[in-house]
């Protein structure tokens, strides 16, 4: 992309402008697509750490969570302290959850951190085992934390996500990742990807590029995971487990690993899927789950990957 | 006992020796079913490099399985809960074979994530099936063997814990005595080894692939069946907890290492059992995994694993 920045603040002017027409849009259409952004988001930056640095993770739900528990929490508990009584004006709802969303997104890239930093020695199946593994405990963990509802969850989330804050933020996370990855730095997460032996070899710190990845991975999931809470409004741990980390990780594979514009194009298709296949509802899943394993079979590089790069383990 | 002298961090200082016992038993139970599952985990680890995310969904169908045929003999008598039992096995041993054929063997020679998603889509693939075929809604599980308890000192001994304990005891010295003493076994153990040098020694790999994929479904089936049997209620999601707990405890004790497998679902079992008659019950579903991320952090080849070194 030539410029990059110049298509960010583009795409922040089209999102103010579907905003602004968001009244004449069919309030159905208006929520598949905020689930198709929030998808987005999800898939771009799992997409960073599994396809182009090349390590599998299965806990991005986990760190959704994180970031929908605590941005709930804040809009929840300290949104009518700093709001007062009438509840502020939208300038300054819009602050708050401007607010609550980098808190969801900073104390995700923070659990991100603090699971990465020990399981990113591990490889392969083992890492993906450890994030599952950590997944899980983070939902056993909010299950059990009473001051957020516990296994309950929490419910009367007020409903600050627009589809204005949906797409800036899924420009914003395609703009960082494509920035970073096109970046000199960036090329160390595809070195790491493509031989991690050659690349310690020639003087790149390889775990590093791969906790960096992980982290800002888990930043974007933790800011989709605020704004899932505020679109649903009620958020249950359960909502977390870690069938929502393989269903990201299936919109990763099928778009193809490494590569932005599919995984996007994957993320829109699966997120369509379940809504066009909805008069064979019962028989929905099934076939999702069969057209996985063909997919696997037939074309293991990923439906919308057209390079002919050779997949590597 | 008296609640003021309870130590709030220590979770044990209020199991008497009779509780004690009790819980003992119980874990010693649930490990025996663990253990059942991780022998099929880690006898495919071994011969494949790879984990059969589908296996604890073959664990699901092997409960079906008995739900059905345990419609068809009268309840409550042994023969009838046998019959059920080998019934099972027979059709989970076919069912593990035929995803073997059917969607990994293609993939042998690919890279291990395509593997692992396929296993994924293969364990949705059953789950969701599952949910249409048998129904989402939970069912409750015959009373296959005939129902006893027994009084021993001040211990309750249920005749479905013997059961699942003998039942266990008997598959896993079947299974030794098929590893070491048949000439499969021998050629499951030496694709395990090293694939290549089987084929050269005239090892026909598919052969076995195929029959140990058999051989662990029909092991997952009885752990099914003896699962339901304690926990008498049923639906098609069932596997997963079971099911990625066994898993745990195929690591805990060396994956690929048969008896690792037993003797790591018995710790987990037991640990599980001790948590969860304490008062941190609720995070007992996180107690398997924190197990398994200390292990792959601090001893990786597991209890009973060798730790090999990658080569350049």
């Amino acid at each position: 992309m030539p410029k990059p920045h110049l298509a960010l603040l583009a795409a922040l002017l089209a999102a103010y402008g579907i905003q602004h027409f968001s009244d004449h849009i069919d309030p159905y259409h208006l929520d598949v697509l905020t689930g198709i952004g929030i998808n987005v988001i999800l898939a771009v930056s799992l997409n960073l750490v599994n396809g182009y640095t090349g390590q599998f993770s299965l806990g991005h739900a986990g760190f959704m969570s994180v970031g929908a528990y605590l941005s709930a929490a804040v809009t929840l508990f300290l949104g009518p302290k700093l709001l007062g009584e009438d509840g502020g004006t939208a300038l300054q709802q819009g602050g708050l959850f401007l607010g609550a969303l980098l808190v969801g997104g900073l104390s995700a890239a923070l659990a991100g951190l603090v699971v990465g930093v020990p399981s990113l020695r591990l490889k392969g199946d083992y890492l993906a085992l450890v994030t599952l593994g950590f997944g899980e405990i983070i939902r056993v963990t909010f299950q059990n934390v009473e001051f957020l509802g516990g296994a309950l969850g929490m419910n009367g989330i007020p409903p600050y996500t627009s589809i204005f804050w949906v797409l800036a933020f899924v420009a914003l996370t395609v703009f960082v990742v494509t920035c970073l990855v096109h970046s000199t730095y960036g090329r160390g997460f595809l070195a790491t990807h493509d031989d991690e032996i050659a690349s310690e070899a020639v003087g790149l710190n390889t775990t590093r590029y791969k906790i960096v990845a992980f982290v800002i991975g888990a930043f974007f999931a933790g800011i989709a995971g605020g704004l899932y809470g505020h679109f649903k409004l009620t958020i249950t741990p359960t909502g977390f487990d870690f069938t929502k980390s393989i269903e990201i990780v299936v919109m990763v594979i099928l778009g193809g690993m490494g590569n932005t514009v599919g995984v996007i194009l994957a993320a829109i298709l699966l997120t369509l899927l379940p809504e066009v296949l909805r008069p064979i509802a019962e028989y929905r899943m099934v076939l999702y789950s069969f057209l996985l394993i063909v997919l696997m079979l037939v074309r293991p590089q990923g439906l919308f990957n057209f390079r002919m790069r050779k997949a590597k383990a | 006992m008296i609640e003021a002298f309870n130590f709030p961090l220590s979770p044990f200082n209020f199991f008497s020796v009779s509780e004690f016992l009790q819980q003992l038993l119980n874990g010693v139970s649930l490990g025996a079913i663990y253990a059942l599952i991780a022998l099929g985990y880690t006898m495919v680890y071994g011969v494949l490099r790879f984990i059969n995310f589908a296996h604890s969904d073959v664990f699901m169908v092997g409960a079906f399985i008995g739900y059905y045929m345990g419609k068809l003999v009268p309840e409550g008598t042994l023969w009838g809960g046998l019959g059920v039992l080998a019934v099972s096995m027979i059709g989970c041993a076919i069912l593990g074979m035929t995803i073997e054929r059917l969607a990994y063997r293609r993939l042998r020679s690919a890279p291990t994530l395509n593997v692992l998603i396929t296993a994924i889509g293969v364990s949705l693939l059953l789950e969701y099936s599952g949910q249409v075929f048998f129904g989402a809604a939970p069912r409750n599980f015959p009373a296959l063997f005939p129902v006893r308890n027994f009084a021993v000192g001040g211990l309750i001994v249920g005749s479905n814990q013997l059961i699942v304990i003998a039942v266990s005891v008997i598959l896993m010295i079947v299974l030794q005595l098929i590893v070491y003493r048949t000439r499969i076994g021998t050629a499951m153990r030496a694709v395990s080894l090293n694939p290549k040098a089987a084929v050269l020694m005239g090892v026909n790999n598919d052969v076995v692939i195929s029959f140990t994929f058999g051989l662990g479904s029909a092991l997952a089936a009885a752990g099914g069946i003896l699962y339901a049997l304690n926990y008498p209620s049923i639906d098609p999601l069932m596997g997963v907890m079971p099911g990625l707990k066994a898993f745990v405890a195929a690591i805990l004790g060396g994956i690929g290492n048969i008896p690792g497998a037993a003797l790591g679902g018995l710790i987990l079992g037991t640990v599980e059992t001790f948590v969860s008659g304490s008062q941190w019950s609720t995070y007992k579903d996180a107690i398997a995994f924190a197990i398994l991320i200390i292990i792959l952090l601090f001893r990786p080849a597991g209890l009973l694993g060798r730790f090999t070194v990658e080569k350049v």
